[in-house]
């Protein structure tokens, strides 16, 4: 689940960059401000889009409630033609009445909303990108499915645009001063050096032994090789601490988290099911989770007066609302420790998660690529050591594991699903049909994992080395009064600079955005493409950087917070 | 268990639930007789000899090598070292330049350079597999169809169907025809479809086709991209086997008829490689999804991030096909080795009467048994299998599981073997045919009395003393067929 899949290079996007504060504005007439004020801005925008796809599935099951009987009466009568034609004309009259009669969407929940975010805001920018980009499309001759189009959307969003800008113009401290330096992107660059050596002088594998493709060229397992499959679960127990064990037979690698969570969710739901997310999330799992599946994703949203930390009542008022829409839930993803945040659950929040899953029947899927990544004071517990304790309801859980981020291999795509679930685990490896992990790199990550001192030396060293950037970076803000939830784990900061965007809501955010991403060259992901419930929030990934570099992010950073905090 | 399964299920998705992984069908049975009882020539002689697997391993040698000659070329070793940083770190889902660059001009070269691929097209995927899931996710909604000429590889019916959603119809090829795709056929299928209500999206070819190891000809590409312009359609067309045409020169790429056809809407036709079967790594998991369509290429791209290939693996890749010597030296080998054992395979069977479809391409060949079928039907193909599996040991695939039209076909690969097994094969099928000679004619007097058109194909076993690429016995080669050409 590399965020950076999507560095694709076309100037369309920068040109939408621009475009994006101008957009605001405009759609901003379209809402009736006395239905705005007192609602959050992200709400608003999030429903919306909710609802239409409500609207129409009632509308529809409406109109079939009519025209079911419709059909008979009139096929008694009128034969074939008439039996179709009547109720599909008064059909699409029906649907285009009752979307008449709902907009503008005006869900309840909008009444009961945050008060922290007393200003009106009109971030409507999504829907009218994607119904824009549908016309266009729909006018081109061969028609390509419909998936295609819905991906039109998730493309304008600010995360896409900023990484596109960064790798156009990628900062160097020699060859390109003047370049963007990247900070949305989650790659470590602090420990590869390390593995460098291991090939160079540890290496196990020995002279021509990192050269022979003998017997791994022909079909392999498509769910990895067994002896890979040994040392990722070995792996794995060293990472989560040793009281817990895995079990290989378990294992099913796939070609990088990415796969790994689609595939969980083709295994999971059907479409239109839904899963709970505490948001702020990563802004992937719109495209890798929601894009083939047809999967929806609910937010749940968590705050800033509660660290950004997941609450059993605010995941039970989640899935309530979600049942009242019609939403068929079948699971919460996790990210833990958490992706933008960087926090960990502790070992009583996982438990109440398991007695909540046990208690509406779902599932939980643990992401926690970045286990052996943490650098705080806090223990890590992974979804694999509460389950262990538990007798029952061992085949609701599932874990999705990877190299990209703990070994900083996001190249190399080796992605793991580990589930209690038998059923799941037969499917999902027939699943990685699609997706396997090339047989080279497999072989040679398998000679990697199962040198442990070299491994258990890794994660020390890398471990040291994100606590010692995370602390110099967080100074750096400091400096500038700029603040940030404290992380344990994982490559980002999550930073607050809610104090300097003006108005303060998405679009303050995203003025701020789009000026250190082209006033000051900083591309970092602004909160609102993580779906966080309060604007002003950014994630600032920390390990693309040298230490020699940090003072250069904080001076443009600092640029631009003067010219915020200057009355203009 | 069942219990507790049937409990989970309410739990999981339909397309967990649902068969359309298609492992539950009895052709499974070849895979499970093998994987329970594998051949090996010293410690299993009596073992099942695995031959529905197409692998291309006659040329790994000359791989092992260039590899070995190039360490630098690994990032894995002191050599290669250097590239490791960057290369293990690099996750943008266009692939490595050098990558693309290389590929496109490996399919250049198979191509014997008549056409020339543009890198920036080349997007990665989980293998051929991936490649068609991907295509079939950007062209298609769950319900519409693609069309495919029988016979067609079966994991077809899983690869572009499970996850996506998306129908398959078939074509009716005939053995009366060669097997070849014809308008009318595809006319046929496309009105059937329409009266069905099925939104038919495209047409899937295979060339060369897996199972038939035959090639399109210039006119049937032809006809094929005039049908899909016309109805406006897409076309898939998988030429994962294209470097495996003994007679190199004479195959014709998609590419080639398009460029020569202006009026083809290039928005329509995309393509499938892979390097599975060409250069026989099919662990190494390379698929790439070729389009002439911006927009397709830009979708499919962004769909890659569920396939995509190790940059290890692309690393090592881009150096090997980029050196042309090689590339050459390779593709010419490996035809030749390829020619050889086809040869050899043939005339064995020849000896006893067995004859197959005409083929100069693909891992395996369509071989002819429908003069052992006790009746021309699907079940006694089916029983015939469970003695070639059982009996003479071999797991060869029936040719109902590539939904071919008409029984007694058989699908047999011959690349994924050394030549040893290959002579002990042919030699459990030359002792088969030899010891029931007399059951197969008291058979075959079956036919001659209720099946006229079979008549034509049951000479004499004794007429055959010289090798034959294709049997006598078979109606293609029988006077009234060649009359009628």
């Amino acid at each position: 689940m590399s965020d950076s899949q999507h560095k694709q290079k076309t100037s369309l996007h920068s040109q939408a960059t621009q475009a994006l504060p101008d957009f605001h504005y405009h759609t901003a007439g379209k809402f009736p401000a006395t239905q705005m004020t007192q609602t959050d801005p992200r709400r608003i925008q999030n429903s919306g889009l909710e609802d239409e796809s409500r609207d129409q599935s009632q509308s529809s099951s409406t109109g079939m409630r009519l025209i079911v009987p419709l059909q008979g009466i009139v096929q008694g009568r009128g034969g074939l033609i008439l039996g179709s034609v009547i109720p599909c004309a008064m059909y699409y009259i029906l649907q285009f009445y009752l979307k008449r009669l709902r907009s503008p969407p005006n869900p309840p929940e909008q009444q009961t909303s945050n008060p922290s975010s007393p200003t009106p805001s009109s971030s409507n920018l999504a829907e009218l990108s994607r119904s824009a980009s549908r016309s266009n499309l729909l006018s081109r001759r061969p028609r390509l499915s419909s998936r295609v189009h819905s991906i039109a959307k998730s493309n304008d969003s600010p995360y896409y645009i900023g990484l596109d800008k960064a790798s156009a113009d990628p900062y160097d401290r020699f060859s390109n001063p003047n370049g963007v330096i990247q900070l949305g992107l989650a790659e470590n660059r602090l420990t590869l050096d390390l593995i460098e050596n291991w090939i160079t002088n540890d290496s196990i594998l020995g002279a021509g032994g990192g050269l022979s493709v003998n017997g791994i060229a022909a079909y392999q397992p498509f769910d990895g090789m067994p002896e890979l499959k040994v040392a990722m679960a070995s792996y794995m127990s060293q990472v989560v601490g040793r009281t817990v064990s895995f079990d290989p037979s378990q294992i099913v690698l796939t070609s990088g988290a990415t796969p790994a969570i689609e595939i969980l969710c083709f295994a999971l739901a059907d479409q239109g099911n839904a899963f709970l997310i505490p948001a702020p999330y990563y802004p992937g799992f719109d495209r890798d989770m929601k894009w083939r599946t047809g999967v929806e994703l609910i937010p749940v949203h968590c705050r800033s007066s509660d660290n950004f930390t997941l609450s059993i009542p605010v995941l039970d008022q989640a899935y309530n609302q979600a049942r009242k829409r019609g939403h068929k839930v079948r699971g919460i993803l996790l990210s833990n420790p958490s992706n933008p945040v960087g926090n960990l659950m502790t070992r009583e929040i996982l438990f109440s998660l398991l007695d909540f899953a046990r208690e509406k029947n779902i599932h939980i899927i643990s992401d926690e690529l970045f286990a052996a990544s943490t650098f705080g004071d806090e223990e890590f517990v992974s979804m694999a050591e509460i389950i262990d304790s538990e007798e029952t309801d061992k085949d609701r859980v599932h874990i999705v594991y990877g190299l990209s981020k703990d070994l900083s291999l996001p190249g190399f795509r080796v992605g793991v699903i580990y589930s209690y679930n038998e059923s799941v685990l037969t499917v999902s490896r027939k699943m990685t049909r699609f997706s396997s992990v090339s047989a080279p790199t497999q072989r040679l990550v398998t000679s990697m994992l199962s040198d442990t001192t070299f491994i258990k030396n890794y994660t020390e060293k890398n471990r040291e080395r994100l606590r010692c950037i995370y602390e110099l970076f967080v100074e750096g803000l400091n400096e500038l009064g700029i603040g940030c939830t404290k992380s344990s784990g994982g490559f980002y900061c999550w930073v607050d600079m809610s104090g300097l965007i003006r108005p303060y809501n998405e679009k303050g955010e995203l003025d701020l955005w789009d000026k250190l991403l082209n006033v000051a060259k900083v591309n970092i992901t602004p909160g609102s493409s993580c779906h966080c419930i309060e604007p002003g929030w950014f994630r600032c990934c920390f390990t693309t950087l040298d230490e020699k570099d940090i003072h250069v992010v904080i001076e443009r950073i600092r640029l631009v917070v003067e010219t915020c905090k200057s009355p203009s | 268990m069942e219990a507790s399964n049937n409990n989970n299920r309410s739990l999981l998705s339909k397309i967990a639930t649902n068969d359309g992984h298609g492992e539950k069908s009895p052709y499974f049975d070849g895979w499970k007789a093998y994987d329970a009882n594998p051949f090996h020539p010293q410690r299993n002689p009596d073992g099942v000899i695995q031959m529905g697997l197409a692998e291309n391993q006659l040329s790994f040698d000359l791989i092992q090598e260039w590899i070995e000659a190039n360490p630098n070329a690994s990032i894995c070793t002191r050599e290669g070292v250097s590239g490791f940083k960057e290369t293990a770190i690099f996750q943008d889902y266009h692939g490595l330049p050098e990558f693309r660059t290389a590929v496109a001009n490996f399919m250049n070269q198979v191509r014997g350079n008549r056409v020339k691929f543009d890198p920036d097209r080349i997007v990665m995927s989980g293998g051929a597999t991936g490649a068609h899931e991907t295509l079939a996710f950007c062209l298609a909604d769950p319900g519409e169809a693609f069309l495919v000429p029988t016979p067609y590889y079966p994991a077809f019916d899983r690869d572009l169907r499970w996850r996506t959603g998306v129908n398959l119809l078939p074509v009716v090829c005939e053995s009366s025809d060669n097997f070849k795709i014809t308008k009318e056929a595809l006319e046929t299928a496309y009105e059937k479809a329409n009266l069905a209500n099925v939104k038919v999206k495209g047409v899937l070819i295979t060339n060369p086709s897996n199972p038939l190891g035959t090639f399109l000809d210039r006119e049937t590409l032809k006809d094929v991209v005039n049908f899909i312009n016309d109805k406006s359609i897409h076309l898939v067309c998988d030429e994962i086997y294209a470097g495996t045409v003994t007679t190199g020169d004479e195959f014709v790429s998609i590419a080639e008829v398009i460029k020569d056809d202006p009026a083809c809407n290039l928005d329509l036709i995309h393509l499938v490689y892979s390097l599975s079967k060409d250069m026989g790594f099919p662990g190494f998991r390379v698929g790439i999804v070729y389009s002439y369509n911006d927009h397709v290429v830009s979708i499919a791209r962004k769909m890659s991030s569920f396939g995509l290939v190790s940059t290890q693996t692309q690393h090592m890749l881009a150096s090997m096909l980029s050196d042309d010597k090689f590339v050459e030296n390779f593709i010419s080998k490996s035809r030749i080795r390829l020619a050889c054992r086809h040869d050899m395979f043939t005339r064995g069977l020849a000896q006893v009467g067995i004859g197959s479809l005409e083929s100069n391409a693909g891992l395996f060949i369509w071989m002819d048994l429908r003069r052992f079928l006790k009746e021309p039907t699907f079940e006694s193909e089916m029983t015939f299998w469970r003695i070639i599996i059982n009996e003479i040991k071999l797991n060869v695939s029936p040719g109902q599981s590539f939904h071919c039209s008409e029984p007694g076909w058989f699908r047999v690969c011959f690349a994924n073997m050394d030549d040893e097994t290959t002579m002990v094969a042919l030699w459990r099928i030359k002792s088969f045919v030899r010891k029931n000679r007399n059951l197969e004619i008291k058979t075959k007097k079956q036919f001659w009395q209720n099946n006229q058109h079979l008549r034509l194909s049951s000479r004499r076993l004794d007429d055959i003393l010289t090798p034959h690429r294709m049997s006598p016995h078979s109606p293609l080669a029988s006077p009234l067929v060649r009359a009628q050409n």
